[in-house]
């Protein structure tokens, strides 16, 4: 039922039925650690280049979201998954001997949201019985599109995020009263430009973004904070959860202590070095999968705004001299009663 | 939104953190001190084998040169510039570890559009403006000359 001006509330909401996360070495040492599935040492996943190795991690979790849920691989009618590389080169080959009719998306580190958003979508419309929604990101390859090349030398500022290994996948069935959680609505963000061109602060570039979005899911459906147990977005960072903080603060909205933040959840700052937090749409997934559906699974959270942000940034674009616009898409997952 | 776009400038600058200059600098004028200090270690004793000052310095930027290619193999210059900043990255070893980071990131794109196309992606502003700085100012040089007011 399309809810407001953004949003659509499920009569029948789709369940998440099976989940997975693989992520490198660096976020096996970060405070969510043991909660991921597999932890893998190698940061070339067996492979030969950067590239291959994201592909190759693609692969991987999505076989191993299928193992999990005892799914059958031609019962998936669809995949929604993307990452952040130009062409989606990590999806377009990591999926190929999946053999599932593909949907490659980019919204940058929001993918996962736009996966979710578009994945129960097609679920609850009856278009297919089962879909695979997952995002990935590689800090070798995010830095080499983005930044520079490994080798080199540089200093980062404090307000720069670090870019996570890793990838999350989740597969979605029709609506039943067991699983791991149920989407029960969506706010599909819409593009937000605060003029923001400073590249190594993503977080002041998404958090207006976030804010429209999280808004928008106010207005929508006439609730308020106090609806959700936590509000979660992708890769803010700390200084990206601030400026949130403060622009709902001025709305009348205090979200100091349910907001919380993939990013900063995913590394200690202090002792991994990684500045205002993780980013990337690896980040938001493989928090989600091993961090996020485990609480709400076992009733810790009953209600959960899923926020995966994006800084839609282009090495192009920037150096053109334009801006960073950022978008946000909102998920409402929710606790199932056994 | 009811925040203009340079409001929102000001606020971010205000809410984001800076780096702390003076440790920064410390650590800068430390590290690129160390480098030049092992710079004239080596033309002293290159000196003291009885080589002229233009060959052990020749000699000098060669072995500077190579240490830093080395480092940059092992993934050791990375962190050094991460500590010392400017200390680092001015020297020529930092220039050396701006040439060989692409050529060893881009090696798996091929000789010529990989190593070839890429090895100066960072450097080649540097070579690009200083070749043609110097060229204006030969052509100053060469005018002030022919005017005999140098």
């Amino acid at each position: 039922m399309q809810v407001g001006k953004a949003s659509i509330k499920f009569e029948e909401p789709p369940v998440i039925e099976s989940m997975a996360s693989i992520v490198g070495k660096k976020e096996g040492e970060g405070p969510l650690g043991k909660l991921f599935d597999v932890v893998e040492q190698d940061d070339m996943f067996g492979a030969d280049t950067w590239e291959k190795a994201e592909s190759a991690l693609q692969k991987q979790t999505a076989d191993l979201a299928i193992e999990k849920g005892d799914v059958r691989k031609k019962d998936i009618r669809y995949l929604f998954a993307g990452d952040l590389l130009g062409q989606l080169i990590a999806t377009s080959f990591g999926t190929v001997d999946l053999e599932i009719p593909l949907f490659g998306l980019f919204g940058a580190c929001s993918t996962m949201g736009e996966a979710l958003n578009l994945g129960s979508m097609t679920v609850a419309a009856g278009y297919a019985d089962k879909v695979m929604a997952m995002a990935s990101s590689h800090f070798a390859t995010a830095e080499k599109q983005f930044r520079f090349p490994l080798g080199y030398g540089s200093q980062r500022p404090s307000s720069s995020s670090w870019t996570v290994t890793g990838c999350g996948a989740v597969i979605l069935t029709k609506h039943r009263k067991e699983g791991i959680a149920a989407i029960t609505g969506i706010t599909t963000g819409r593009m937000v430009d605060m003029g923001i061109k400073d590249s190594m602060n993503m977080g002041a570039a998404m958090a207006p973004a976030a804010f429209h979005t999280i808004q928008q899911n106010f207005d929508d459906f006439n609730v308020d904070e106090n609806y959700y147990d936590k509000i979660i977005t992708g890769d803010l960072g700390q200084v990206g959860r601030t400026i949130l903080l403060d622009f709902m603060k001025n709305k009348g909205h205090d979200l100091e202590t349910i907001h919380t933040d993939c990013g900063i959840e995913i590394f200690d700052p202090d002792s991994q070095d990684t500045h205002a937090g993780g980013s990337g749409c690896g980040c938001a997934a493989s928090t989600l999968c091993s961090y996020i559906l485990p609480k709400i699974k076992d009733g810790t959270w009953k209600r959960v705004l899923f926020v995966p942000t994006g800084a839609l940034l282009s090495t192009v674009s920037f150096n053109e001299g334009e801006t960073i616009p950022g978008i946000a898409h909102g998920v409402m997952i929710e606790h199932i009663d056994n | 939104m009811e925040v203009n776009k340079k409001a929102y400038e000001a606020y971010v600058k205000e809410v984001t953190p800076v780096n702390k200059k003076l440790p920064n600098i410390i650590k800068a004028f430390l590290v690129g001190g160390i480098i030049c200090t092992i710079g004239q270690i080596c033309t002293t004793l290159i000196m003291n084998q009885g080589v002229e000052k233009d060959t052990a310095s020749a000699w000098t930027t060669l072995i500077l040169i190579a240490a830093s290619v080395i480092l940059t193999g092992l993934n050791i210059y990375p962190k050094i510039t991460k500590f010392g900043g400017a200390g680092a990255l001015v020297p020529i070893t930092g220039f050396a570890n701006s040439v060989v980071a692409p050529a060893v990131e881009f090696k798996a794109e091929g000789q010529v559009f990989g190593i070839g196309c890429k090895i100066f992606t960072i450097a080649g502003p540097v070579i690009l403006y200083g070749i043609l700085s110097s060229w204006i100012l030969g052509v100053i040089a060469y005018v002030l000359k022919a005017f005999g007011i140098v």
